[in-house]
């Protein structure tokens, strides 16, 4: 048994020596899905990479993101967002600040049937009472007021929120709507804390 | 001053009309402050203690201690030994980081099954984990040794260029890699500062404090609970204790640390 396989063990290891990047990925990819657990709602199909995250998953030594991928993954998800049937865009701000506070959501110790957050303050400034808040993304102090609240700019920020990829490939930014993190009334209430003249965010 | 002039053209980008200053520089100032006080008085030496007396323990069904386990620097050595995790080690054809070692000598020398000694990898308000104990103690004895951590076998280089790939790899609901949160300077989530784990600086001064004694759960945390809570955070699925994944990520960020002078156990807010 031990000598039959020591051939094909050689193979194995002469098959190392000129491993080449995709092959690491592959067998990173394999290590990993005999190296997680399921556990609550987190199940292992998480692991599981759809085209946009494989594009997406760039060393530094990979050099600039190809200009026609970008694109490519901008183009895919913007055909991927879906606008209210009603066509009503702007919510209550007021939910939308404390979904903006709330971190909780997808994470295997979280209650599935509780709804999740947005985690925006993790990542940006938003309303100027707010002092706890990271630098990841751009801070979006003011944001309607500088924008003002056309439907266009509407449409803009819903889509922004439902799905970042679309605007900026590769953003660290996750795609709430398309990923099923946060619902359309939700997207709705974070859309009116950006927008509304009423919002802390404007004022 | 260069900063300050890059972060103004940012803001004009971003069409946000006042440039606004840091609110919360006073803040930051008192988390350090806070930081600084408690690392005078590192509750970690609980653990310490307790890590020493394990190690010297006899314990299992050989009646043995781990005094006789080979960390790398040969068998009972301890001084220095973290500083060079983790490695390969040729009587396991394995490369392994501090508690899966821990784990192969509970089981050779002392003749623990390896589900046994694993049921508790990390401390909670009603148990507690050998690992954080004995990792404290063995940790605790690098104290002011440079980061030493070789690629030099073949194990070692497949281990650091798999855990680059698992570094880079976006996946589940919210996209996340490690990369989102630590691939890029000067970051902030909240008020929390982020290392980033790919540029030399950042991932020395974030490895070289771990394990840390962790202020708001009361624990001595590992490298290895970092890395579970982490993917935790990142939505995945619960990262498996001492497992070929989590060597090779621990690999990848403790050779990206070479060169830092190991000062852990540290206090962690």
């Amino acid at each position: 048994m031990l000598q039959k396989s020591l051939p094909a063990l050689a193979v194995v290891l002469a098959g190392c020596a000129a491993m080449t990047q995709g092959d690491y990925r592959d067998r990173a990819v394999q290590m990993m899905k005999a190296d997680f657990n399921e556990r609550g709602q987190a199940k292992l199909d998480r692991l599981d990479q759809d085209e946009t995250q494989a594009q997406c998953s760039r060393k530094p030594a990979d050099g600039a993101l190809d200009k026609e991928v970008a694109a490519h993954i901008e183009k895919t998800n913007l055909d991927r967002v879906r606008y209210p049937a009603d066509g009503k865009l702007l919510g209550d701000w007021r939910a939308g600040e404390k979904i903006a506070q709330s971190g909780v959501g997808k994470q295997f110790n979280d209650n599935p049937k509780a709804p999740a957050g947005g985690n925006c303050y993790a990542c940006h400034e938003l309303s100027p009472q707010e002092l706890s808040y990271g630098t990841m993304g751009p801070s979006l102090r003011n944001f309607g007021k500088t924008r003002g609240t056309s439907e266009a700019v509407q449409k803009y920020v819903y889509a922004k929120i439902y799905n970042a990829e679309a605007f900026t490939a590769c953003t660290n930014m996750p795609r709430f709507g398309y990923k099923g993190i946060l619902t359309e009334e939700q997207i709705r209430d974070v859309t009116a804390l950006l927008l509304d003249p009423q919002s802390p965010v404007n004022r | 001053m260069t900063k300050g002039f890059i972060g103004a053209l940012a803001m004009l980008a971003l069409g946000v009309g006042i440039a606004r200053a840091q609110p919360d520089a006073g803040t930051l100032r008192g988390i350090e402050k806070y930081r600084e006080a408690l690392a005078e008085d590192n509750p970690a030496e609980l653990w310490e203690a307790r890590g020493a007396e394990l190690w010297n323990a006899r314990r299992g069904p050989k009646g043995a201690s781990l005094a006789q386990c080979d960390l790398g620097k040969g068998p009972g050595v301890v001084k220095g030994a973290y500083a060079e995790l983790p490695r390969y080690f040729a009587d396991a054809d394995r490369v392994m980081d501090l508690e899966t070692r821990l784990v192969h000598c509970m089981v050779t020398l002392q003749g623990f099954s390896a589900a046994e000694v694993t049921r508790r990898p990390f401390g909670g308000p009603d148990h507690r984990s050998d690992f954080e104990a004995l990792a404290a103690f063995v940790a605790a004895q690098s104290k002011g040794v440079k980061m030493n951590v070789s690629l030099d076998h073949p194990k070692e280089r497949a281990a650091f260029l798999l855990g680059e790939q698992m570094f880079f790899y976006r996946g589940g609901p919210h996209d996340f890699a490690c990369a989102t949160c630590h691939g890029e300077s000067n970051k902030r989530i909240r008020l929390q500062d982020l290392p980033n784990l790919t540029d030399a600086k950042d991932a020395q001064r974030a490895y070289t404090t771990w394990p840390g004694y962790r202020v708001s759960q009361g624990e001595l945390r590992t490298m290895q609970w970092r890395l579970n809570d982490c993917f935790r955070q990142q939505r995945f699925p619960q990262l498996k204790f001492a497992s070929d994944t989590s060597i090779a990520l621990t690999m990848f960020l403790a050779h990206n640390a070479n060169g830092g002078v190991f000062n852990a156990p540290a206090v962690k807010r």
